[in-house]
Order: structure tokens, then sequence, then C-alpha cells
């Protein structure tokens, strides 16, 4: 993969940004997605997690296997807030 | 042993600003130590606003220096790329007559002090938000010049200036415990001892167990906000808008997402950031009965962080007296970001005994023994 690869697809995060916060000193996934949003899209990091805990691996010689995962955080899939609002007062009846 | 003259417990914005205030004034031999990564606590899980428009004069003021510091910060911190400053600014909403009362005094004092705020009819409300729902709206204030900024950013680019100027910043290294000697303080972690003379406490909700470890005890108690965050639209919400009433608050970020957040007076004292489905259900139904609009906009993620509450939801900031050399920034429930430049800025004044740009005094802690609380009566 090269620098302009596109690893997050949800915030258009390039391979060429995740090498430069890993070389101004982040060593964990956490830290990338708080500087440079990767992961922090509609697919909460489906895609560009294990390519970016890679690219960690590689380039700190940690084993990717070691790595810090971010907290999956709900909702599992994005959902509308004129959903969220209707569902409340069914679920209080139940 | 790693020895410096100040040790910073807390990497959050509030640590990182004390480091860089520190270290731009002259004393570099700094080391801030933060548990997890910078932004892992409050920082990073805050809502991102900031505002001018406060109910005392110590307040305004803080916010007014701290926010001036905030608009070229980027610039003096040489941060390339911004720290995401949108000034839209703050839509505060009033449902009751003494609402109305309180804000226009509140209007008052922050035009005696400079501050641009001004009452706004339900009908100009809508004009600044022209989908907001004005059912049972008396007015509103509104400060053009209140905003967003990415708390990440801003952490990261003191971080960044503290560094260069020497600073050393230890993450992943959690304090596990305080000694004293004299006037020497060793902070034992999980990553060796540190000594240091000066340590200042800027553990937000962890606060009390770190003042804990010196015999202080500190009213400072987590308590659990939590907030939510939508999928990036086109830009259609200007100001922050936000309703003690029903006690939320909602804005769009520059990057297009909707930064949404409600608290609950009832939410335990205890430290908890996990979300909570009863969370979701409820923001969701009174932000699209305030913005209707948003009904159609997709959640991407939930969140939970801590306000490091005190007593009179202001925080504690100087030396404790019992312990010489042992300094608190902490209990900002809630408010801590949108300051950090300044308390970052007093504290340092306050540590090197330099005079202090604003007065301090009403920020000590022997506020809670004396009981001269400081009391704002403008906070969520």
């Amino acid at each position: 993969m090269d620098d302009k690869t596109i690893v997050c697809r949800c915030e258009d995060v390039t391979l060429e940004e995740v090498r430069e916060a890993i070389a101004g000193g982040a060593r964990t996934l956490d830290e990338i997605k708080r500087l440079k949003r990767c992961g922090m899209g509609p697919c909460q990091g489906r895609t560009c997690r294990p390519l970016i805990a890679g690219e960690i691996a590689r380039l700190t010689g940690q084993d990717q296997a070691n790595l810090a995962l971010p907290t999956f955080r709900p909702p599992a899939i994005p959902l509308k807030l004129g959903t969220l609002a209707r569902g409340g007062a069914k679920n209080e009846q139940a | 042993m790693n020895r410096h003259e100040v040790i910073i417990i807390g990497g959050g914005v509030t640590g990182c600003s004390i480091a860089y205030h520190l270290a731009a004034r002259g004393m570099r031999d700094v080391a801030v130590l933060e548990r997890a990564y910078l932004t892992s606590g409050a920082t990073g899980r805050c809502g991102a606003g900031f505002r001018h428009q406060w109910g005392t004069k110590t307040n305004c003021l803080l916010a007014k220096y701290a926010i001036a510091q905030l608009e070229r910060l980027a610039e003096e911190l040489d941060y390339p790329g911004g720290v995401e400053i949108k000034q839209g600014g703050y839509l505060i909403l009033a449902y009751t007559p003494r609402m109305e009362e309180q804000f226009k005094k509140n209007l008052a004092l922050q035009k005696s002090l400079g501050i641009d705020a001004r009452w706004v009819t339900p009908q100009e409300a809508r004009e600044i938000v022209p989908f907001l729902n004005t059912k049972g709206l008396l007015g509103a204030t509104f400060c053009a010049k209140d905003g967003h900024a990415n708390p990440f950013k801003v952490t990261d680019a003191y971080a960044r200036a503290a560094r260069r100027l020497g600073v050393k910043i230890h993450t992943y290294t959690e304090v596990q415990d305080i000694k004293i000697e004299g006037s020497l303080k060793t902070v034992i972690t999980n990553r060796g001892a540190f000594q240091a003379p000066v340590v200042v406490n800027a553990a937000g909700g962890h606060a009390a167990e770190i003042g804990r470890m010196v015999g202080v005890d500190l009213p400072v108690v987590p308590e659990r906000h939590q907030i939510l965050v939508t999928e990036p639209v086109e830009p259609t919400l200007g100001p922050m808008v936000m309703s003690f009433y029903h006690n939320l608050y909602c804005q769009q970020t520059p990057h297009g997402s909707f930064i949404m957040g409600l608290g609950d007076p009832n939410e335990p004292k205890e430290y908890n950031v996990r979300s909570s489905w009863q969370f979701l259900s409820q923001m969701a139904q009174k932000v699209v009965w305030l913005l209707p609009v948003l009904k159609n906009v997709r959640v991407v993620r939930q969140w939970a962080g801590v306000y490091d509450m005190s007593p009179d939801r202001q925080p504690v900031l100087g030396e404790v007296p019992e312990v010489p050399g042992f300094y608190v920034a902490a209990g900002f429930s809630g408010h801590g970001f949108m300051i950090a430049p300044m308390t970052g800025q007093l504290m340092a004044e306050i540590i090197l005994g330099l005079p202090t740009t604003l007065p301090v005094d009403m920020f000590s802690l022997s506020r809670f023994t004396t009981g001269e609380l400081f009391v704002e009566p403008s906070v969520v």
C-alpha cells in the first residue's frame, strides 16, 4: 500500500496521515482515531481498524495481537434520531 | 529515578495547558503523567463547546480571556491545520419567567464586561435557527462569538508545544501513590518513580483519589454525562443550542456531525463511563422535539464521560495550604475544556509566584471550609 491509499473510507484518512500520527508518537489505535478521525465514521472502524493496527505493529515493532482495540460503541449500525425517538415510548410499556 | 521541578498528574487539556504555560514562562523541567493516552479522560469525551455567556464576573472574564486564546491558539502554538474553531454562537433558551429574569441579569453583566451577547425573541431565534421549535419559548440569549473547538487538537497543540520546550509527557503511566519527605514528593507509577518539589493534581474525575494519596480531602466527585454524535451532513445549524430547561445541548461541528448531550439530575456519583440505551432514547425524543429536522439524521456513536463535580460546580485552583508544593486544578464540573487556556496560564502564574492575570482567590479549596461558596447561576 502506498501513502495515498485511503485506509478509512468513512473519513477519507490516508495511510500517509496514519504514518504521520505514528511518527508523531502515537502508539495505539485510540490515539490515531482521536487525532485523525479514522474509525469515527458510520462503519465505526470495521474496515480501517485491522489495517491501522497492522501499520502500528509494522512501524513500532509491536505484536499486532497485543494492540488494545478502541471501545466498541453503540449503536451497532447508524440509526435515525426519529426512529430512536419513537422507540423509547414503546419500550417503556414493556 | 526521574527528577523534575514540576510533575503534573493528568494528560487532559488542563494538564497539557498547565505544562505549556509553565514552559513558556521558563519552567521547562516539567513531566506530565497520564494513565492512558492524552485526552482519554473527560477532555476527549466532552461536548467541545465554549461560551462567554456566564452569570458571574469571574466566569465571564475567565471565558473571555480563554476564548481569546483559543481563537489564536493554532498560530501561537504553531499547530498546522488548526484546532477547528467554529464561532456560530450559543443560543441559550429561556422557558420560564425566572430564567428570562436571570438571563437578562446575565446579559447586563456580560455587556458591562465587553461581551457582545443579546436577548432575542422567539421569532429572532428562528432567524438564527430556522427549524427551531419555539413552542413555549419566551426568548433566548445569543452570543455570536461562542462556539466549538476540537478538544483532541487543542490538547495535542498544547502537548506538542510543551514538548518542543522540553516538557516530558509520559502516557500509559498511572500514578499509584505519592510519598512526601520534606519538600520532595515521590510519585510512584506503574512505570517507575518520579520526584519533584511541586506536584499538580489535574486528574479530573480521579482528582479526589490523587488527593487522598497526600492526605488531602478534595470534595470532587465524578458524575457521568452521556453524549452522542451523528453522521456528518451539510452545514445546517449555526449555533450551539442550549436549554437549561431540558438540560440539553446540541451543536453541529465544523466536520458536519451533530454532537448532543443530556444531563441527568439523578445520575449516581461514581466513576462510570459506560453508555445506556435510556440516554439514546431520551436524547432522541428531546432533540427531535426541539429541532425536528434532525429526525432524519443518523446517530453513529454514543459514549459517556465524567464531570469532575465540586460542591459549587466551580473548579478548585491553587496550592493546598496543608501540603506546600501540592497544587490542584480540578473540579471543573463540566466546563473545564473551554477555560483550559486560562487555567493553564493562571496555574503557571500561581506556581511560579507571579501576579495572576485574573483574581483566583474565589477558587481556593478553603472556600468549602469557610462556606464562601462560589455560586454560578448559569451552568448545565
